[in-house]
C-alpha cells in the first residue's frame, strides 16, 4: 500500500538534507555534510526501491492523490500531488539511485574543494526537485519541478564561480533553457486553455477533445489544437533534453564539477524531457505531426552530436556529446511511439553513462584535473578499477550483446525499422549510422585514456636541471598540459565502489528487464499508446526471451556496424595512430565542421548574443537615455527652468513695481465690477 | 456755490499726482510715505464732498479715523525707514531689491 507519508518522507528526505548542508553547513562541518545529504537520499533511494517493488511485485495500485492545495481560482486550482505509477516509481528508482551512487563518489572528487557543503546542498536539492518532477499529478508542479531542476542545473554548472568559461556555461544553459522553457509554458497554457484542468489523470481522460480544436498561427494556416500543444511541450523538452538546435548549453556545461555531469547532465536532468513527453503519451498519441516532428529532430541530434564527439579532445566533451546522441535515440523511440523503449534506454543509459562520467571524473582526479585526452594514454595499468568499469560502460553503450544498452538500443532501432511514420526512413538511417558512430568515439575514448603510450610526463617534486631550465621561464604557470606532480594511481574507495555499484547494473539490468518493460504489461496505465502505432506491440511477437533477443543481434545489422566502429577504432587509436594523422588530413574540411559543432555556437552568438546586446544597446540609448532621461526626467526640469526664468522677471524686489502692480490690478478689478454690474 | 465736480476733479488730480509719486519716485523711500499720505488724503477729500454733497456726516466721522490711522501709519512707516537706515545705511528705492526672485 503506497501511502501520503510514504511519499511525502521519500520527497521531502533529500530537502531537509539539503537545507541542513546549506544552511548549517559550517557548523556541521565537511563530514556533517556529506552524513546528512547521503542519509536523506538514502532514504528516498530505499524507499523508492520500496515502493517499485509495491508496485511491480505486490500488484499495488498506482497512487494519485493531491497533498496540498496551493490555490483556487474559479474553476482552475492548483495543487501540490502525487502521481507514483510504475513508470514514476522507475524513474525514482534511477534518479534515487544514482543521485545516491554520485554523492557517495562526491566524498572523494570534491574532498578538497573549498565549497563542499554548497556542493552537497546543491545535489540534494536537485535530487529533490527532480523527484517533486518526477512524482507530480499535474502540469504546475511539473514546471515547477522542471525549472528547480534547471535552476540548479544552473548553480552547479557555475560551482566554480571564479572561472568566466564557468559563468559563461551556466549562463548559456540557463538562457538557452529559458527558449525551451517558453515553448513548454506554452504547452501548459494551451493545456489549461482547451481542456480546462492542470490535472494529469483530467486531462489525459479527456484528451481527445484537443483534437475537436484548430489555432491559427502565422500564415493564416490553421493547427490542430494537440498538434499545436504537443509540439510546444516538446519544445520545452528539446530544451531539457538537449535536442537540436537547442543542445548548444550541454558540452559547455562540462564547466561544472564532474560528479553533476554524472547526475545531472547524463543520468537524470536531461532525461526530464523524454520523461515528459512519454508521460504526456496520451497526448502525443493524438498528434501524428507533431510525433514526425519528434522523430525527425531526435534522429538529427543522434547522428551529428555524435560525429562532433569523434573530434573532441576533452574527455568529459566527448561523454557529453555521446550523451545528445543518447538522449537522441531516446526521442526517436518517442517519436515512433516506442514510449517504453524511450524509458528503457533512459534507465539504461542513466547507469552506464553515470558510469562513464564517473569514471572520466576518476581519470581527471587521478590526471589531477587534466581533461585533455592527448595528454593522457596508459592508464590501464594505473587504474585497473576505473578501467574495467569503464570497459563495462563502453560496451554497453556501443550495444554489445547481453549488456543493457544493447537490449535498450536494439530496441529502438528496430522500432523505428518497423514504423511507418513519415520520416522513419531518415530516421532510421540515422539510428544504424549512429551506432557506428557510437563505437567510434566510445573506443577512441577508451584507446586515448587507457591504451597505448603514455603522453603525460611525471616530474616529481624535485625538478632536475634541464627542466627546472625549461620552467625558468614560466614559473607562474604552474599547470603545463601533460605535466604531473605524481604518477597516476587508482582513485580511493568512495570513487570506485560507486564506479563498481555502476557497473553492475549497466551490465546486467537490461537482461532482466527486457522482458516485462519493453513487451509486457509494466507501464500499462502510465504510457498509452494507440493501437495503429503500436511498434512495439508488434515486436512482441517475434520476441522469445532475452537470450534469444541478444543472441539474435549478432546477426543484425546494428551490431556488424558498432563492430565496425570498433574496428575502425581500434586501426586508427591503437594500432596505427599515424593512419588516424591521415585520416584527418584526407577529411579535413569536413573535421573542420565537426570542430566548429557545425556553426551553431557561432550563430547563436552572432544573431542572438550579439542581436540581444545591440537591441539592448539600442533601447539603451534610444529609450532610456534620449527618452526617459533627457526627454522625460531632466526636459520637464529644464521646462520648469526655463519657464521660471520668465516668470522671474516680474519679481524685480523694487516697491514701486509692486505697488504699481497692485493699482493696476485694483484698477482691473474695479472696471470688472463697474462694468459688470 | 461751488458745485461737486470740482471737489471730485481735485481729489482724482491729488490722486493721480500720489500714483505718479509713487511710481516715477526711484530716489527716496520718504517721499514714497509721502505718497501714500497724498492718496489718503485724496480719498479723504471724496468723503467730505459727497457727506456735505448728501447731508450725511458719517463721511466726515470716516475723515477723522482715517486720519488717526494715517498719523499712526506714517509714524509706523518712519520707525521702519530709521531701523532700515541703520541696517542697510540707505533708503533710495533703488536699492532695496531683497525680495527679488
Amino acid at each position: 500500500m503506497i501511502t501520503k507519508p510514504l511519499l511525502l518522507t521519500i520527497a521531502l528526505a533529500p530537502l531537509l538534507g539539503a537545507i541542513i548542508a546549506g544552511l548549517f553547513g559550517r557548523k556541521i562541518g565537511r563530514a556533517g555534510a556529506h552524513w546528512v545529504t547521503i542519509l536523506g537520499v538514502a532514504t528516498s533511494c530505499v524507499l523508492s526501491f520500496w515502493v517499485l517493488k509495491l508496485l511491480v511485485l505486490d500488484g499495488a495500485a498506482s497512487f494519485n492523490e493531491d497533498v496540498y492545495t496551493w490555490f483556487e481560482v474559479g474553476r482552475v486550482s492548483a495543487h501540490v500531488g502525487f502521481l507514483v505509477d510504475r513508470l514514476t516509481a522507475v524513474m525514482m528508482v534511477v534518479v534515487t539511485f544514482v543521485s545516491l551512487m554520485v554523492h557517495v563518489y562526491t566524498i572523494g572528487y570534491m574532498a578538497e574543494d573549498p565549497g563542499y557543503q554548497r556542493f552537497f546542498s546543491y545535489i540534494a536539492l536537485f535530487t529533490f526537485s527532480m523527484l517533486m518532477l518526477v512524482m507530480s499529478n499535474n502540469f504546475l508542479q511539473l514546471f515547477f519541478g522542471w525549472e528547480a531542476v534547471g535552476l540548479v542545473s544552473y548553480l552547479l554548472i557555475g560551482f566554480w564561480f571564479k572561472r568566466p568559461s564557468a559563468i559563461f556555461a551556466n549562463m548559456k544553459a540557463f538562457l538557452v533553457n529559458r527558449v525551451g522553457d517558453f515553448g513548454f509554458l506554452l504547452g501548459i497554457c494551451g493545456v489549461l486553455y482547451w481542456l480546462g484542468t492542470l490535472d494529469y489523470a483530467t486531462a489525459f481522460a479527456n484528451s481527445s477533445e484537443l483534437t475537436s480544436h484548430t489555432i491559427e498561427l502565422w500564415g493564416g494556416h490553421a493547427w490542430n489544437a494537440a498538434t499545436f500543444v504537443c509540439i510546444a511541450l516538446f519544445i520545452g523538452a528539446m530544451g531539457k533534453s538537449a535536442q537540436v538546435p537547442l543542445h548548444v548549453w550541454l558540452p559547455d556545461s562540462m564547466e561544472g564539477p564532474t560528479p553533476i555531469s554524472a547526475l545531472i547532465h547524463a543520468a537524470t536532468m536531461v532525461t526530464a524531457g523524454i520523461f515528459m513527453v512519454a508521460r504526456m503519451s496520451p497526448l502525443f498519441e493524438l498528434s501524428e505531426t507533431a510525433l514526425t516532428f519528434v522523430l525527425v529532430i531526435g534522429a538529427t541530434t543522434a547522428l551529428f552530436t555524435g560525429l562532433i564527439g569523434i573530434v573532441q579532445n576533452d574527455i568529459k566533451r566527448v561523454v557529453a556529446y555521446s550523451t545528445l546522441s543518447q538522449l537522441g535515440y531516446m526521442t526517436v523511440a518517442l517519436g515512433v511511439s516506442a514510449y517504453s523503449a524511450a524509458i528503457f534506454h533512459l534507465m539504461t543509459h542513466a547507469f552506464f553513462k553515470a558510469l562513464l562520467f564517473l569514471g572520466a571524473g576518476s581519470v581527471i582526479i587521478a590526471m589531477h584535473h587534466e581533461q585533455d585526452m592527448r595528454y593522457m594514454g596508459g592508464l590501464r595499468k594505473r587504474m585497473p578499477i576505473t578501467y574495467w568499469t569503464g570497459l563495462i560502460g563502453t560496451l554497453a553503450l556501443v550495444g554489445t550483446p547481453f549488456f543493457s544498452g544493447f537490449y535498450s538500443k536494439d530496441a529502438i532501432i528496430e522500432a523505428v525499422g518497423e514504423s511507418h511514420r513519415a520520416g522513419s526512413g531518415y530516421a532510421y538511417f540515422c539510428v544504424l549510422a549512429g551506432v557506428f558512430v557510437t563505437a567510434l568515439y566510445s573506443f577512441r575514448l577508451l584507446y586515448l585514456t587507457f591504451h597505448g603510450k603514455e603522453r603525460y610526463v611525471v616530474e616529481g617534486h624535485h625538478h632536475d636541471d634541464a627542466h627546472a631550465d625549461d620552467h625558468h621561464d614560466d614559473a607562474h604557470h604552474a599547470h603545463e598540459p601533460g605535466h604531473l606532480e605524481h604518477a597516476p594511481h587508482e582513485s580511493p574507495l568512495v570513487v570506485t565502489v560507486p564506479l563498481v555499484l555502476l557497473a553492475i547494473p549497466s551490465a546486467l539490468i537490461g537482461f532482466f528487464t527486457v522482458g516485462p518493460m519493453l513487451f509486457g504489461k509494466f507501464f500499462e496505465g502510465a504510457i498509452f499508446v494507440s493501437e495503429r502505432n503500436d511498434v512495439l506491440g508488434e515486436m512482441a511477437h517475434e520476441f522469445h526471451g532475452p537470450v534469444a533477443f541478444a543472441l539474435h543481434g549478432f546477426t543484425a545489422l546494428p551490431f556488424w556496424l558498432a563492430l565496425g566502429g570498433f574496428a575502425t577504432a581500434t586501426v586508427f587509436w591503437l594500432l596505427k595512430p599515424s593512419l588516424a594523422d591521415v585520416a584527418a588530413r584526407v577529411f579535413a574540411p569536413i573535421r573542420k565542421v565537426l570542430e566548429r559543432k557545425y556553426g551553431f555556437d557561432e550563430l547563436y552568438q552572432a544573431l542572438f548574443a550579439r542581436g540581444s546586446v545591440l537591441l539592448g544597446r539600442g533601447l539603451w540609448r534610444a529609450g532610456d537615455v534620449a527618452v526617459i532621461d533627457n526627454g522625460v526626467v531632466n526636459g520637464s526640469a529644464t521646462l520648469v527652468d526655463r519657464l521660471s526664468g520668465i516668470v522671474r522677471r516680474v519679481q524685480t524686489g523694487f516697491l514701486y513695481h509692486y505697488a504699481f502692480l497692485m493699482i493696476v490690478g485694483l484698477i482691473a478689478l474695479l472696471g470688472v465690477f463697474v462694468l459688470t454690474r | 456755490m461751488i458745485p461737486l465736480s470740482h471737489y471730485l476733479f481735485l481729489g482724482a488730480v491729488l490722486f493721480c499726482i500720489s500714483v505718479a509719486g509713487v511710481f516715477i519716485n526711484r530716489k527716496n523711500l520718504i517721499v514714497l510715505l509721502m505718497s501714500i499720505e497724498l492718496m489718503l488724503l485724496a480719498v479723504n477729500m471724496n468723503f467730505i464732498a459727497f457727506s456735505t454733497y448728501y447731508g450725511d456726516v458719517a463721511g466726515q466721522l470716516f475723515v477723522f479715523f482715517i486720519l488717526t490711522v494715517a498719523a499712526a501709519e506714517s509714524a509706523i512707516g518712519l520707525a521702519i525707514i530709521v531701523a532700515l537706515f541703520r541696517n542697510r545705511s540707505t533708503i533710495n528705492v533703488g536699492e532695496i531689491d531683497s525680495m527679488k526672485g
